[in-house]
């Protein structure tokens, strides 16, 4: 079956068009909105890849976005490097983090490996509350004469909206490009049967390590960024559980294992939640809401939306990916 | 003749269980040779030390000359080594074709993914399968299954193919097939081990047979020989309906 271009369109439309829109209306609303879209969009379109397309469900995604956030936050407030220098050891700190723990954890499946990294998330937190280079408990907070080098707290709010803008777009090309590899038909592979894979001569180990990797380097760098124009960072914003929960449901909501799914599953329960908050009832449940989504959509639609989609009707697959 | 593959004194133990006792046979070049014996003989633990599942406790395996002893699956299937699964395992989300684009693209050639997708098709056109290769693998039959594992250890180009109970679970129309197919694929010089139960095709088959009883080799030998072998007809009786067919069949 001939696969149309509009499997790479469509997603970078979408990621286009709510990027697009703050710099087009320049107002501050808008940018925020977005960028919290756009956050949502990169974190969960990179869990996926180890989540939909390598199968391994992780609970630990968040601790690659903290760890990314506090090596940028030291190195920019603390020791004066660059924005765009500290963002990238962000991410490639994150990289490494998943790099060496992950030969070790891949060894482990289905449940035990997300159980580790849950695990492996709290030891990051009890490790940094004890670290003092960062702050310990109290955290690290930004020096306001650091921003005046990017001409100010709005100038700041401005450019990370951009950086975010043009990490989403690459997480989203290297999601399109891993699903249409090489490298990811043997992520498939694992996902479908790890041990079937190894015999045909998939090299599990290493695919799954790079896999975990790469995963892990977005949000090294979406971390970076978000507590750069933050101003602070504390072990406990920079390592909540709940992020970790909320981008699986993201994922499943809109497909693991697809390229459009996770951007679709991230903005439809980025407008649910805005729903729940804003609403004088719900706002207190929100999370639960999440919980009771995530077992609904395990029970009922464990492909997600799109998956559902392809499955139900065989013609979108040319063009849903 | 060239020895291809040789296992000396392999044994494999779970716990008290020894699964695999001493082993020591050659495959040669070109040849299929059949793997046969009662049920929990050990069969398919051999193959499982053969193609890297295991690890062997003791004794050492050669493939193509070099100790493979003790190598993961994916190495050995890079230097040439396929099998299939006595219990079928798909790629179930993935379409016939993408299963069988993995054993083009992981196995010795290590194709890339638009030569794996034509040797995919070509496989899959050989196997008769070619009108399924958009659907998704989970969606076949059993029978369809099992040829989706032959087609997929084939599209590695292997030098060596393990069968484990390939005809297990079809009708004697599928079986027939079957037995066609996997002549026609020793004729293009793929050389063969295969465990089987389905006497009539193995003894059909086989240039050669080995018999394991209790993880031990009892017995070597030409088809007529085998079937004429006191030990190997005792080991049998344990299963009275087989030694009747064995019976019946000679």
């Amino acid at each position: 079956m001939k696969r149309s271009l509009w499997t790479l369109v469509l997603p970078v439309l979408v990621v286009l068009a709510v990027g697009l829109y703050p710099l087009l209306t320049q107002q501050d609303v808008h940018r925020e909105t977005s960028f919290t879209l756009l956050r949502a969009v990169a974190l969960a379109a990179s869990l996926n890849i180890i989540l939909g397309f390598t199968g391994y469900v992780s609970f630990g995604h968040v601790v690659f976005y903290g760890l990314g956030g506090y090596v940028a936050f030291y190195l920019v407030a603390e020791k004066g490097w660059p924005f765009w220098s500290a963002v990238l050891m962000g991410g490639l700190a994150a990289a490494l983090l998943a790099f060496l723990i992950g030969a070790g954890i891949l060894r482990l499946r289905g449940a035990y490996f997300a159980l580790v990294t849950i695990g492996v998330n709290e030891a990051m937190k009890a490790f940094i509350y004890n670290f003092q280079p960062f702050g310990g408990p109290v955290g690290l907070t930004m020096n306001f004469a650091v921003y005046k080098a990017y001409g100010g707290p709005r100038a700041v709010l401005w450019m990370t909206y951009h950086w975010l803008f043009v990490v989403t777009l690459i997480v989203v090309a290297v999601s399109y490009w891993i699903r249409v590899s090489k490298f990811g038909l043997g992520l498939l592979s694992i996902r479908e049967d790890e041990d079937a894979a190894e015999v045909m001569g998939v090299r599990t180990s290493w695919f799954k390590t790079w896999a975990f990797t790469l995963s892990a380097f977005f949000p090294g760098l979406v971390g970076a960024i978000f507590f750069f124009r933050n101003a602070s960072i504390e072990p406990h914003d920079a390592f909540p559980l709940h992020v970790s929960i909320e981008s699986i449901v993201m994922v499943m909501l809109g497909g693991q294992g697809t390229v459009i799914g996770p951007i679709l599953g991230s903005i439809g329960y980025q407008w649910m939640r805005v729903f729940l908050l804003t609403n004088r009832l719900l706002k207190n449940i929100q999370l639960a809401v999440a919980g009771g989504l995530l077992l609904l959509i395990v029970l009922f639609i464990p492909a997600g939306l799109v998956g559902w989609l392809r499955r139900r009707f065989p013609a979108t697959r040319r063009f849903l990916l | 003749m060239n020895v291809l593959l040789r296992t000396e004194n392999v044994v494999k133990r779970f716990g008290g269980l020894v699964a695999v006792h001493q082993v020591s046979f050659e495959l040669y070049e070109g040849e299929i040779l059949g793997l046969i014996g009662p049920n929990g003989a050990g069969k398919t633990t051999l193959f499982n030390c053969i193609n890297g599942i295991y690890r062997p406790e003791e004794g050492r395996i050669f493939f193509r000359g070099t100790d493979i002893t003790g190598w993961s699956p994916s190495r050995l299937a890079h230097m040439g080594m396929a099998r299939t699964f006595q219990i079928v395992r798909p790629l179930a989300e993935l379409t016939v074709r993408e299963n069988v684009m993995v054993g083009a693209a992981f196995g010795e050639k290590r194709l890339p993914l638009a030569q794996a997708a034509r040797v995919a098709d070509e496989v899959l056109a050989f196997l008769g399968l070619a009108d399924r290769a958009d659907q998704l693998a989970g969606s076949l039959n059993v029978a369809q299954k099992k040829r989706l594992e032959l087609a997929r250890a084939l599209a590695s180009q292997p030098r060596l193919l393990l069968l484990d109970e390939v005809l297990a679970g079809l009708n004697p129309k599928e079986v027939d097939e079957m037995v066609e197919t996997i002549r026609r694929i020793r004729e293009q010089g793929i050389t063969i081990l295969m465990i089987e139960h389905v006497m009539r095709a193995i003894m059909n088959l086989s240039d050669r047979i080995l018999v394991l009883d209790f993880g031990e080799l009892i017995a070597e030998g030409t088809p007529e020989e085998i079937a004429q072998n006191e030990r190997v007809i005792k080991a049998y009786l344990g299963d009275p309906k087989l030694a009747q067919r064995f019976a019946l069949e000679e």
